[in-house]
């Protein structure tokens, strides 16, 4: 005797019913416990990583010189002077040239490019935050912002303007003769007081809030738990926070790392100094995804080349080599993480207004 | 009378003239001198201790007071003798914000 054929019909879809319960339930159980999983490990990340985040708080003022303190005529006078092509001898080059808030305040390049196209010898360094840094330059020999900022218009391969024929560029402008009087009444027009105009407007640049600040500041979900592993890393096994310390990402010291070539860096002013040869600044990694190539001598194309470079320790192993280049044994995983919080550290910043200058 | 005053005189000579060198520590850490600034007598010692958990080098090129710790690790002490007056800026090559005066006198 034949079945009735709706009974026939039932079975198999029941049986299909309890398959696809039997494959889903397990699933579904799998997908919660990860998530719980994952909440609690977020939860751990940050208990991780708090004796650290109090390291990296910003600051709340922005410190000015007694002798230099700032006022908005003072920075309106630098910005002017600072994108001002008049102080070079082509009347080309301005600070701006190099120094292009385009380009996160340095241009681009693995070496700068000056008089005459000329290519530098080192990578342009960005003006980011450098109102906390001293000294300056990558070997340091400029003690202060105003001790620096004619350097490069007197260098005959940068701006190659003396600094006499630029003072007397400068007073020929009737327009600047005002924005001096404003900003510097009590002092005549000067060297001195194009540098510390230049300075005080270099002081206001400073890198805004960046999501890892918003971060340290308590806001749990401000970046990923694959960022708060880099965090981690960062201040441990990949030892970065040895010279990228605090809120700038940089405690202004000299190190060897391990680059080749020739250049001595700051053993040209130490040369008895074995610990400084081979030495550059360590640069602020605030903003650092927007400043690629790297290091002083632009030879790291991105920064996937630059954590590799620092997982194998540096490649010169010379006696002054720093004491804190080390093989780190990073995984790929590890190097994603420490990539992942280096964009944390990028914010998006208001443009700074170009000046008209002065005719 | 006079025997007693002379001798102690000469106790007094012998005692004030050959006051024993005093030593004082400086502290490294987080990057900075423990202080910024000390005054000693000539023939001081200055020990100079890294309590940082990075390796500094300690140095002068003040005239007369020229020395170079070389690296010091964390944990690592050294000592330096201060003889004759003056001043000397002590500084750290590999992180020249750590500044030091000190001060010298007889």
């Amino acid at each position: 005797m034949n079945r009735p054929k709706s009974t026939i019909k039932l079975q198999p879809s029941a049986r299909l019913i309890k398959l696809l319960l039997a494959l889903c339930l397990p699933l579904a159980a799998l997908c919660l416990s990860n998530l719980s999983r994952s909440a609690a490990a977020g939860n751990d990340h940050d208990a991780e990583c708090r004796p650290f985040m109090t390291k990296y708080r910003r600051p709340s003022d922005v410190p000015y010189p007694k002798d230099n303190q700032l006022t908005k005529e003072r920075e309106l006078l630098g910005r002017t002077l600072f994108f001002d092509p008049r102080l070079s001898e082509s009347n080309w080059i301005s600070c701006a040239t190099c120094h292009n808030p385009a380009l996160s305040w340095s241009d681009g390049l693995a070496k700068g490019v000056g008089h005459g196209m000329k290519e530098l010898g080192r990578r342009t360094p960005t003006i980011l935050n450098l109102a906390w840094s001293e000294p300056l330059f990558w070997d340091g020999r400029a003690q202060s912002l105003e001790d620096q900022a004619l350097g490069p218009v007197a260098s005959p391969a940068e701006m190659n303007l003396p600094l006499d024929k630029m003072m007397a560029r400068i007073k020929a402008i009737p327009g600047y003769h005002e924005l001096f009087a404003k900003a510097y009444p009590s002092e005549p027009i000067s060297e001195q007081t194009v540098a510390k105009a230049i300075a005080t407007f270099e002081r206001t640049i400073i890198s805004g809030q960046a999501p890892f600040d918003a971060w340290i500041e308590g806001k749990e979900n401000a970046i990923s738990e694959e960022a708060k592993r880099g965090f981690l890393l960062f201040n441990t096994k990949a030892n970065c926070a040895k010279c990228h310390s605090e809120w700038r990402f940089t405690d202004d010291g000299f190190h060897d790392i391990g680059l080749p070539g020739d250049d001595v860096g700051r053993g040209k002013l130490f040369r008895e100094i074995e610990v400084n040869q081979f030495a550059f600044k360590a640069p602020t990694l605030r903003n650092c995804d927007m400043r690629a190539p790297y290091m002083h001598d632009g030879s790291k194309p991105s920064l996937e080349a630059v954590i590799e470079f620092y997982n194998e320790g540096g490649k010169v192993k010379r006696p002054s080599l720093s004491p804190e280049m080390k093989p780190l044994g990073l995984t790929a995983q590890e190097k994603r993480e420490l990539l992942a919080f280096l964009k944390t550290l990028t914010s998006v910043d208001h443009p700074v207004e170009v000046p008209i200058l002065p005719r | 009378m006079l025997r007693v005053l002379l001798m102690l005189a000469l106790f007094s000579a012998i005692v004030l003239g050959s006051a024993p060198a005093a030593e004082h520590t400086i502290m490294q850490a987080n990057k900075t001198f423990s202080q910024s600034e000390i005054t000693i007598k000539a023939g001081d010692k200055v020990v100079f201790k890294n309590d940082d958990q990075v390796t500094h080098n300690v140095f002068s090129t003040s005239k007369g007071f020229e020395f170079n710790l070389k690296t010091q690790a964390p944990g690592a002490s050294a000592a330096v003798p201060f003889n004759g007056e003056g001043t000397a800026e002590i500084r750290c090559a590999i992180h020249p914000k750590m500044k030091l005066i000190v001060n010298i006198k007889r």
